[in-house]
């Protein structure tokens, strides 16, 4: 092959690639008139069952406040991408985001390793992040331009080592999924344990594909003294644990953590998920809460609106969006500005707000701004959630 | 005992599905030196058409019969859209298609079905059966049963009917079997037709047990090729010995070593028999030509 | 001087440094770069795995696992053993390699897709050793990486990795060119036509399959590096058996035995899904697509392909 030859097809094809790379450009540039906003969701992938009702209710939220003339005057602009669960996949949508849309703020991180992998981008660029996963290590220690709207795992340690302590029980056998979520949510509960008086007498793990847990569950059943298993993951997993648990014939109580807070887990677990009991937000239990609940009418209000226009069951997931979105658009109320930094202050005061996951009460050493009593215990009964008194 | 007998049972009921994934593989290997990585998508299109189905409508026997009909066309097309027309391309080529095939597939079901898992009911109900103090789920005996099954039936195809043996002929050499008059065509697209109708075949099986959702495959495409590879690529009995072996191997490791490392435990137990035995256990050994 | 000028090679890699600034010239913000950083280092792992696959003729599906390896000697290294950070790459480096190195005889000693196998698994086993030993790894989540310093400057900007990542990809290339133009490179090349036919030409054949994969696994793990420094964090994903199968990819999609062609190949994968975003749900419906009919249609890869058309319009 001569030189002209090779020259001429490499620059040939360097100049389709950058052609190609350019032509992106294009979409983004669009007038400014509108406030954007931006999300990076896990909308498929192993995480897509936080990722997709989080997307469905942005996108319909969104729809309803530019409805209703928008904020401050200005309509929103809703710009999401999907991570498929990828940390770096997530980083460099992030990257597009703060760079090529110009975003004015973030509500979105449905995992704690997809948020983690956004942290720095949004903190040099100094663009205020509202994340919708649980990890705790978000927001300890404090990032000055990051949130978080879910209870966080130590949260949910502590709301059902708490129900163990009521009942009695201290034995306590773990099986966690090693995804982000239930491992993390294992280290978690394995400090916390002591504060409630919990022994952890048996520690097994599943992967994230795992289509059997016999195995580990007989190794927890032959665990001495055992009281209670708790099962920290999100996904199939546990509704295989649960399933496998009822084959095993255990006769302890189980507990399933605010992971599997959806419809979607009793239908997969079926008759082994009665009795089954898990800390959840007052989303899943809506129409039972008593009228003068605070929460009753945020809750009752977005499960209506969820189900009338998607036709499925709410997940406590949405609800995690829908206050993320709420408070970011609550702020820039309040900032009567669309500056990142300004939007970031106001977020930061936030108080009394009334969300699906329970009051939050902001402050700058507190960035989630959610107590325990947001959390309730919920109990299967006969196919369907119960509060346990 | 109970506790080694309950691992063993988990172990032949997972590793009765990658027994058959692994034999999915050999069909096809046999008929076109195709690795196919699209095979663990058969099992995933096996299950959700199933649970598809019977959603909109049809009576579960019906829908399954229908999923196993789906499935075949489905594989029938990637060979004809896909694998002929690259006829002679190289083998990591080859193996880029399917996999390109497999991201196009778990697209495809993600559109027209969903993201969620999906369950479907227990054949026989969900009552445990005791067996010397170990449990078993009668959906266990059904996917075990059914792999039996399959593997005999495949057995009595390919040992006893002409068009089975003519099968295996072109598998040892395809222009010999050209040469008697073998239709070689025909055998190409029986063999995905075949290999993709078990494939759903299992999915429907497992997915009681397992639940299912778009991207169940991958991981069971990566199992049942360690199975094949195990066994020997395109050894019939090698796939089914393979399948069992890693299943029952990750039982033993998640029970007794620990649960993090299990999968672990295979791998190590596949690259420890290939330094050994660099084709498999009952791999053909063959001298390349030059 | 001309005639060296003249030479493919050379041309090639001045070509190639002409792209790398036009394109960050032209970049209108920096997400561009970003993607052309990703580009970057892609592109350096896919120049030494092309040597393995496509002058050797050895398939690996679990070179991701060097990268990791690579990646978490980065972010490992300088917290749990005081490595100086800057030294941590070529630690990570020489580790590979001495790992590459031990394993690579019994593995190569494989074929086909038995060789498939065994790579993968060993890319497995990488995978689940950084998931699972979360006390030094930070778990599936991963962990923070330390920006690198040097002279006490923060490098953290995109200009400067931007930079960095073009020298690093250039000399990667140069490096590669000599060895495929070397004694070594002509014995690969026999290698892939025939293992046997090269042994009979007193060929060491196992000795330079050995080379390539070492090679190539000492690029990957110091791309993990530079990739783990310059994105701040770092997680076991990157280690994992999808993006063993993207590198493998990537190296088919733009050519086998085409060092360029494996930039292009790496360029078009890795900027691919940021295109398909406008398509959300049928992203990978249509990344599928794309990738039977590449394969299916232009089955030598992209650079082949393309100097085959340019050259049949210059004959007409």
């Amino acid at each position: 092959m001569s030189l002209m030859t090779f020259l001429k097809a490499t620059a040939a094809t360097s100049a389709l690639v950058a052609v190609a790379a350019f032509a992106t450009g294009l979409t983004a540039g669009e007038a400014a008139a509108q406030i954007r906003i931006g999300s990076v969701l896990s909308i498929t992938g192993p995480a897509s069952f936080l990722g997709d009702p989080e997307d469905k209710t942005l996108r319909m939220y969104v729809d309803r406040i530019n409805a209703e003339g928008g904020v401050n005057g200005e309509q929103l602009e809703l710009i999401v991408y999907d991570s498929e669960g990828d940390a770096n996949k997530a980083r460099t949508l992030a990257t597009r985001l703060i760079e090529d849309d110009e975003i004015v703020a973030m509500v979105g991180g449905s995992t704690t390793g997809t948020t983690m992998a956004m942290v720095p981008l949004f903190e040099d660029a100094e663009i205020p992040f509202i994340s919708l996963a649980g990890g705790i290590v978000i927001i300890e220690p404090v990032n000055p331009f990051v949130f978080k709207t879910p209870h966080t795992d130590r949260m949910a340690c502590e709301k059902v080592f708490e129900d163990m302590q009521a009942r009695g029980l201290s034995r306590v056998g773990l099986i966690s999924g090693t995804g982000g979520f239930g491992k993390s949510m294992r280290g978690q509960c394995l400090n916390v344990a002591e504060a409630y008086g919990i022994e952890i007498v048996a520690d097994e793990t599943y992967g994230p594909r795992d289509t059997d847990m016999t195995p580990q569950l007989t190794n927890i059943r032959n665990a001495q003294g055992l009281q209670a298993v708790l099962n920290p993951g999100f996904g199939q997993g546990p509704a295989i644990v649960t399933k496998n648990f009822a084959q095993l014939g255990i006769e302890v109580p189980l507990y399933q953590s605010h992971g599997v807070a959806s419809k979607s887990f009793i239908e997969l677990a079926g008759a082994a998920a009665e009795g089954v009991r898990l800390p959840a937000s007052a989303l899943l239990v809506a129409n039972q809460l008593p009228d003068d609940d605070p929460q009753k009418q945020v809750v009752v209000d977005y499960k209506t609106a969820f189900e009338a226009e998607w036709n499925r069951p709410v997940s406590t997931f949405g609800g995690h969006a829908y206050d993320g979105l709420m408070i970011l658009v609550d702020a820039m109320r309040r900032a009567g500005s669309a500056d990142p930094v300004a939007i970031r202050d106001a977020i930061e005061e936030t108080t009394g707000f009334m969300g699906t996951a329970g009051e939050v009460n902001m402050s700058p050493d507190d960035h989630m701004g959610l107590d325990l009593t947001a959390f309730r215990m919920l109990e299967i009964r006969d196919g369907d959630w119960t509060i346990v008194q | 005992m109970e506790t080694f007998l309950q691992f063993l049972f988990s172990g032949l009921t997972v590793g009765a599905v990658y027994a058959i994934v692994a034999l999915g593989f050999t069909i096809i290997y046999n008929a076109s030196d195709v690795i196919n990585f699209a095979q663990g998508e058969f099992v995933m299109l096996g299950g959700m058409c199933t649970v598809f189905f019977s959603l909109w409508g049809l009576p579960l026997p019906v829908a399954a019969v229908a999923a196993v009909i789906v499935t075949s066309l489905i594989g029938v097309a990637l060979n004809k859209l896909a694998i002929e027309p690259a006829r002679g391309a190289n083998v990591v080529t080859l193996i880029i298609i399917t996999i390109g095939a497999s991201i196009f597939l778990r697209g495809l079901a993600q559109v027209v079905f969903d993201k969620q898992f999906h369950r479907l009911p227990s054949f026989s109900g969900d009552a445990p059966i005791d067996v010397l103090g170990a449990t078993l789920t009668p959906q266990s005996l059904w996917v075990m049963g059914g792999a039996a099954v399959i593997v005999v039936v495949l057995w009595y195809f390919f040992t006893r009917t002409t068009f089975g043996k003519s099968i295996l002929a072109t598998s040892h050499n395809r222009l010999a079997a050209r040469l008697v008059g073998i239709n070689v065509e025909l055998v190409l697209l029986t063999s995905f037709a075949l290999s993709a109708a078990i494939g759903a075949l299992a999915g429907i099986l497992v997915t009681p047990i397992t639940l299912t959702s778009f991207d169940a495959g991958t991981m069971l495409a990566l199992k049942g090729f360690a199975a094949a590879i195990l066994g020997g690529m395109g050894n019939p009995l090698g796939a089914v010995v393979g399948g069992l072996l890693v299943g029952i191997a990750e039982a033993m490791g998640a029970g007794y070593l620990s649960s993090e490392y299990k999968d672990a435990v295979a791998f190590v137990i596949i690259l420890g028999v290939l330094f050994v035995l660099p084709s498999g256990l009952f791999g053909r050994r063959g001298t390349e030509r030059v | 001087m001309s005639a060296w000028l003249m030479q493919p090679r050379t041309g090639g890699l001045l070509l190639l440094a002409a792209v790398m600034v036009a394109i960050y010239l032209a970049a209108p913000n920096n997400f561009y770069l970003d993607v052309a950083i990703q580009i970057g280092l892609n592109a350096m792992v896919v120049v030494g795995l092309n040597l393995l696959i496509g002058y050797a003729g050895q398939i690996s599906l679990g070179h991701a696992g060097f990268f990791g390896l690579g990646a978490y000697a980065s972010a490992v290294l300088p917290v749990h053993l005081g490595v100086p950070p800057l030294a941590a790459p070529f630690v990570g480096m020489l580790v590979v390699g001495l790992l590459a190195f031990l394993v690579a005889r019994p593995v190569l000693r494989l074929k086909g897709h038995y060789l498939a196998m065994a790579t993968l698994g060993l890319g497995l086993l990488v995978f689940m050793l950084l998931t699972n030993e979360s006390q030094f790894t930070g778990g599936p989540d991963g962990m923070a990486v330390e920006r690198l310093r040097i002279f006490g400057e923060r490098i953290s900007g995109k200009d400067w990795w931007y930079l960095i990542t073009c020298v690093m990809l250039l000399l990667s290339v140069w490096l590669t060119l000599n060895l495929i133009d070397s004694p070594t490179g002509r014995a690969l090349r026999a290698l892939h036509d025939s293992q046997i036919a090269a042994q009979v030409a007193g060929v060491d054949v196992a000795r330079f399959k050995v080379i390539a994969f070492v090679y190539s696994a000492m690029l990957a793990s110091l791309a993990g590096s530079m990739s783990a420094l310059y994105s701040g964090f770092v997680t076991p994903d990157k280690a994992g058996f999808l993006h063993s199968i993207e590198l493998v990819i990537m190296v088919v999609l733009g050519g086998m035995g085409s060092t360029f062609g494996g930039i292009i190949g790496a360029a078009v994968l890795t900027s691919l899904p940021q295109f398909l975003t406008v398509f959300a749900e049928y992203e990978h419906m249509i990344l599928g697509a794309i990738l039977m009919a590449v394969m299916i249609f232009l089955r030598r890869g992209l650079l082949p392909a393309i100097l085959d058309a340019l050259r049949r319009r210059r004959l007409s």
